[in-house]
């Protein structure tokens, strides 16, 4: 089973760590990573840049509209992901806790459906 | 010296930018190394004159001011040098090094054009808003100070250095690419650019009175980004179109105030203030980009432009022909505005009833009730109608809804005149 597991920050968390608290996070993504790496659980797995560069497009009536943002009105944005195969929902919802931002704002798990 | 040497800096933007952008890929280093550049020309040509062509000089200099740059922030900071999309300078073929950048900037006119043009639908990127469209435009194109948009748009410097500084970060974050859109697109990414000088012009010109003293003009920075579009893109009719247009507009401005800053209309101006030199070439532009096709709204809002201007007075306006022109542009770009223009232009063929009419099924649409232009062309066509009291009502709605000083006060007088009947 494949799981995505999006990764949702606060800025003023990140912000609030100091210098060795932060490289403590990287470091634990870092062992995370390796882990299902080991495991054969690891598909594929990216931070984003934040909100501030995304542009979202629609189509309306086969016309593109592209816009700068959104910047929605919520403190927390998704910050990264990663793409999980493994056994059951639980062992995904147990990678998901051992994510450094879980302790923050939060890891959304989903499963990823076939193309 | 200083003035020479800015006007020169702000003439050369685009193409030491542009030249920039190609060989380092980074508006961030391109900026800054073009700032070096003018500074070591401020200190430099007092003493030894301005160079034969300072556009070739300032990107020569400005390209060994980003290789420094690039140099010493590779040996600090290697990692994010190489993730910062930065070219590697050690890479570049031998016929782009900094020696012979001089003479390669002085033989070959094509590629610093399409470089220009990619810094422009860089800078117009769809991805950007149209608040960081117009402030990049205007200090990477146009080559504004920060203090001096700021000013022009009634903003804190503070707010405006944040908003370039934001729009460059997308720019780089995002890599919104530096390159030539091509076919459809090309059309699409025109539109949107004429779009933003298009914007710009209008803020310098509803912006009127006191505050027109203080603030840089907007209207001749959009006449002169047109003119530079019309370089680089000379055979797009709507590029065209838009510097007809410009030039038609800017040509009424000195009638448009009047000593005590009041906002004269346009069947009140006193037409030999307009700029005849303007008007005529405006005039001939339009012609030509109507022969060059397809038609496009700035071609048609310009020729209706074209048409004012050629009335000796107000009462000689073709308006029959005008109210031609406004359904085509009805056809091709409805919108509000359009509708309410082509309802005054009807009022003036059919009478003010069949104007008013058109003015109801716009305010059925709801689309302009918070605009007091609106209540403001009602209230006009009432009173041509002789319809005194509901007239008043209608001056007194789009008192409410105005906000720039100029028409407040012009409205004012209308309102008041009437009252006084």
């Amino acid at each position: 089973m494949k799981y995505m597991l999006l990764i949702y920050t606060n800025h003023e968390n990140w912000e609030s760590l100091t210098e060795a608290e932060g490289a403590e996070m990287s470091a634990a993504y870092g062992t995370f990573t390796e882990g299902i790496i080991g495991t054969g659980e690891f598909v594929s797995g990216a931070p984003l840049d934040g909100p501030e560069t995304a542009t979202t497009v629609r189509v309306r009536n086969g016309a593109r509209s592209t816009t700068d943002g959104p910047f929605v009105e919520t403190k927390e944005h998704l910050a990264g992901y990663y793409i999980v195969d493994c056994a059951t929902l639980d062992r995904a919802l147990d990678l998901a806790a051992e994510l450094p931002d879980a302790k923050f704002a939060g890891v959304e798990v989903r499963p990823v459906g076939d193309m | 010296m200083q003035g020479i040497a800015e006007d020169l800096f702000r003439a050369e933007s685009a193409r030491v930018l542009g030249t920039l952008m190609r060989r380092f890929g980074n508006l961030d280093v391109a900026e800054d190394a073009f700032q070096d550049a003018c500074l070591s020309a401020v200190e430099t040509w007092p003493r030894d004159g301005v160079p034969r062509n300072p556009g070739a000089w300032l990107t020569t200099v400005a390209g060994n001011a980003a290789l420094d740059r690039i140099r010493r922030e590779a040996r600090r900071l290697p990692k994010e040098v190489e993730s910062s999309g930065l070219r590697d300078p050690s890479r570049e073929p031998a016929s782009l090094g900094a020696d012979s950048e001089y003479d390669l900037a002085l033989l070959d006119d094509r590629p610093l054009t399409d470089d220009q043009l990619r810094l422009v639908f860089l800078c117009c990127h769809p991805a950007l808003s149209s608040d960081a469209q117009v402030a990049l435009t205007l200090r990477t194109v146009g080559g504004l100070t920060t203090t001096e948009i700021a000013r022009a748009y009634l903003v804190p410097e503070a707010t405006m250095a944040q908003r370039l500084v934001r729009a460059k970060r997308k720019v780089i974050a995002a890599r919104i690419p530096f390159r030539l859109p091509e076919g459809d697109e090309l059309d699409e990414r025109t539109a949107a650019v004429l779009h933003v000088v298009y914007l710009i012009f209008n803020e310098g010109y509803t912006a009127t009175g006191t505050e027109s003293v203080v603030r840089p003009d907007l209207c001749v920075e959009a006449v002169r980004l047109s003119t530079l579009l019309q370089q680089l893109l000379p055979n797009v009719a709507e590029v065209l179109g838009l510097r007809a247009l410009l030039l038609l507009q800017d040509a009424r401005r000195p009638a448009r105030v009047d000593t005590a800053g009041r906002l004269v209309p346009l069947d009140e101006q006193d037409r030999s203030q307009w700029n005849s030199d303007q008007i005529a070439a405006g005039i001939s532009l339009v012609e030509r980009a109507l022969t060059l096709g397809p038609v496009g709204p700035y071609q048609v809002q310009a020729a209706i432009a074209a048409l004012h201007a050629e009335a000796p007075a107000a009462a000689d306006t073709d308006w029959a022909q005008i109210v031609a022109l406004y359904s085509l542009l009805e056809r091709i770009a409805p919108g509000p505005m359009v509708t309410l223009n082509a309802a005054v232009a009807t009022a003036m063929v059919d009478g003010p009833g069949a104007g008013l009419a058109m003015l109801d099924g716009l305010a059925d649409s709801g689309e302009l009730t918070a605009h007091h232009r609106l209540a403001a062309t009602r209230a006009q066509l009432l009173e041509l109608q002789g319809e005194l009291a509901r007239a008043l009502t209608a001056y007194d709605e789009a008192l409410t809804l105005v906000d720039n000083s100029a028409e407040r006060e012009y409205l004012t007088s209308r309102r008041n005149r009437l009252v006084a009947e």
